[in-house]
């Protein structure tokens, strides 16, 4: 993988719109004078910080490979399951089925994923866990809210670890003529899930004026979800040359991408409405928690990874 | 100390404890931490969220006979949370409570006390114990810093071994004094509003 000249342009890409971006936002800083203009730039800049940490991260974690991959997805599901529970008030009768959900489930997902066990990893969690939650909730003898308590804790699972997972999961994926590549496609379906948020963001600040759904997220906007969508389309379509998609099929799947990441946003965003909150946490700053930089993508993976391993393998 | 380390790694882990003060600035100097408490995790918990410079000279007061009890629990109240461990249940002239604590304030150290005298129940604090009080007028001039903790009684519920991860967050307050001529009732009035005033 070392010496694949297409990850080396990919990852010289994104250093590049880091570079841009840090540039424009110092431009900014120095230009905008309104006071509300000047907190919008402060949180952009701090945003643009972060990315460059989440970039290094994730470049490093790509660098040692699939078992970098893994450890890194790992940890962002303990910590946005930690985030979810903390939000979803889960009561003392609970407490041992979330032990369990934290150290066992976390780390067995993650570690069926690395054994590129796809008749496990695939069903694990929504088959042998969703059932065993109830169960050992049963036991623990409280009743109240019952049925309540055991939805939150499978959400949380589902949208923290399982969806998460396919992330990884992309490197187990066997494509002709695309062995040893697949790292690639785990940066393609990062960069376009998070430059169609990037996009969305841009395109919702400048031009956004109708909202989709106004009791959800007051920050999406037709405006930005459409123009987020084609341009995050237009950039999946012109990333084909690193996948072994036809410019046609990678337009296709970058709007899968976007299509679910959106609609990943604003079931994220429901339930944080729910509980009366703006973010799930203050982990990455700028950007809020881990949850609320990573909810497209948990939608997202697992409907490109099945889209991929239907039509490609 | 690795031990140390690996505590408070573990703790920030747990709880991705957030220190914040509320309606003041950060008070550095030397102080007493009072605190509402829910879990056993409470003062650890407090003790790892603060900044370096303040830990290290900041001590828990527990309770002897909990932290005695076994070889684990010895190591950790003495090695690692270098714990201000006073009596309970047989107080007597030589195991008078107040004694550690001013020895401990004395060598300029900041304590951090419960003064409920045990873990609330429900959401709000019990009445507070006269121990503050006492350490008010033995010294004369020392900051009582109000500090809430949020959450951490789900990380760790009484009665439970294993914790739970959860984010979990310490709000602190402004400092109080006790004020020339006011009685204990007021004093220790005055700082429980002082806690629940951080309540979230």
């Amino acid at each position: 993988m070392n010496a694949d000249p297409q990850m080396l342009w990919l990852g010289a890409g994104i250093g590049g719109i880091l570079v841009v971006s840090s540039v424009v936002g110092a431009i900014l800083k120095a230009v905008v004078r309104t006071e509300g203009g000047q907190a919008t730039v402060a949180n952009l800049n701090a945003r643009i910080r972060a990315w460059w940490v989440m970039v290094l991260v994730f470049g490093l974690a790509l660098a040692l490979g699939g078992l970098g991959l893994v450890v890194l997805f790992g940890l962002l599901s303990f910590l946005g399951l930690r985030e979810f529970i903390t939000l979803a008030p889960t009561k003392r009768g609970d407490h041992r089925t979330l032990f369990w959900a934290f150290f066992v489930v976390v780390p067995a997902q993650y570690y069926f994923v690395k054994a590129d066990w796809y008749g496990m990893f695939s069903i694990f969690i929504p088959v042998y866990v969703f059932l065993f939650v109830p169960v050992r909730t049963a036991l623990a003898g409280d009743c109240d809210g019952f049925l309540e308590r055991t939805a939150k804790i499978q959400w949380g699972l589902m949208v923290c670890v399982y969806c998460l997972s396919y992330a990884p999961a992309l490197m187990t994926l066997r494509i002709a003529g695309y062995d040893g590549q697949n790292a690639k496609l785990v940066v393609y379906l990062l960069a376009v899930a998070q430059l169609s948020d990037v996009f969305q963001y841009v395109w919702g600040k400048t031009l956004g004026r109708h909202k989709v759904a106004p009791t959800v997220s007051p920050s999406k906007t037709w405006e930005g979800l459409i123009g987020g969508l084609l341009t995050a389309t237009g950039l999946g379509a012109a990333l084909w040359w690193a996948t072994p998609f036809s410019p046609l099929q990678s337009a296709g799947l970058s709007l899968v991408i976007t299509l679910a990441g959106f609609f990943g946003g604003l079931v994220m965003s429901a339930i944080k409405r729910d509980r009366g909150v703006k973010d799930y946490g203050a982990l990455i700053e700028g950007h809020g928690g881990v949850m609320d930089r990573v909810d497209s993508l948990s939608f997202a993976a697992p409907v490109f990874f099945h889209a991929v391993r239907y039509f490609f393998t | 100390m690795i031990a140390r380390a690996l505590v408070i790694g573990s703790i920030r882990i747990l709880t991705g404890v957030r220190v914040g003060w509320r309606g003041t600035e950060p008070v550095t100097g030397q102080c007493v931490y009072f605190a509402n408490h829910t879990s056993n995790l409470d003062g650890a918990m407090l003790w790892a969220a603060l900044p370096k410079s303040v830990r290290n000279r900041t001590r828990p007061v527990a309770a002897h006979d909990y932290w005695t009890r076994n070889g684990v629990r010895r190591y950790l109240a003495k090695r690692v949370f270098d714990a201000v461990l006073i009596e309970r249940k047989n107080v007597t002239v030589s195991t008078n409570p107040l004694t550690p604590m001013l020895a401990a304030l004395d060598t300029g150290s900041s304590l951090i006390v419960f003064p409920e005298g045990g873990r609330m129940e429900g959401s709000e604090p019990g009445a507070f114990k006269g121990g503050i009080h006492h350490l008010a007028v033995h010294r004369a001039g020392l900051a009582f810093v109000p500090a809430w903790i949020d959450n951490v009684n789900r990380v760790l519920p009484k009665g439970e071994i294993l914790p739970v991860p959860m984010l979990g967050s310490v709000t602190l307050g402004a400092p109080i004094h006790l004020e020339v001529g006011e009685t204990r009732e007021k004093f220790l009035g005055r700082a429980r509003s002082a806690l629940l005033a951080l309540r979230a």
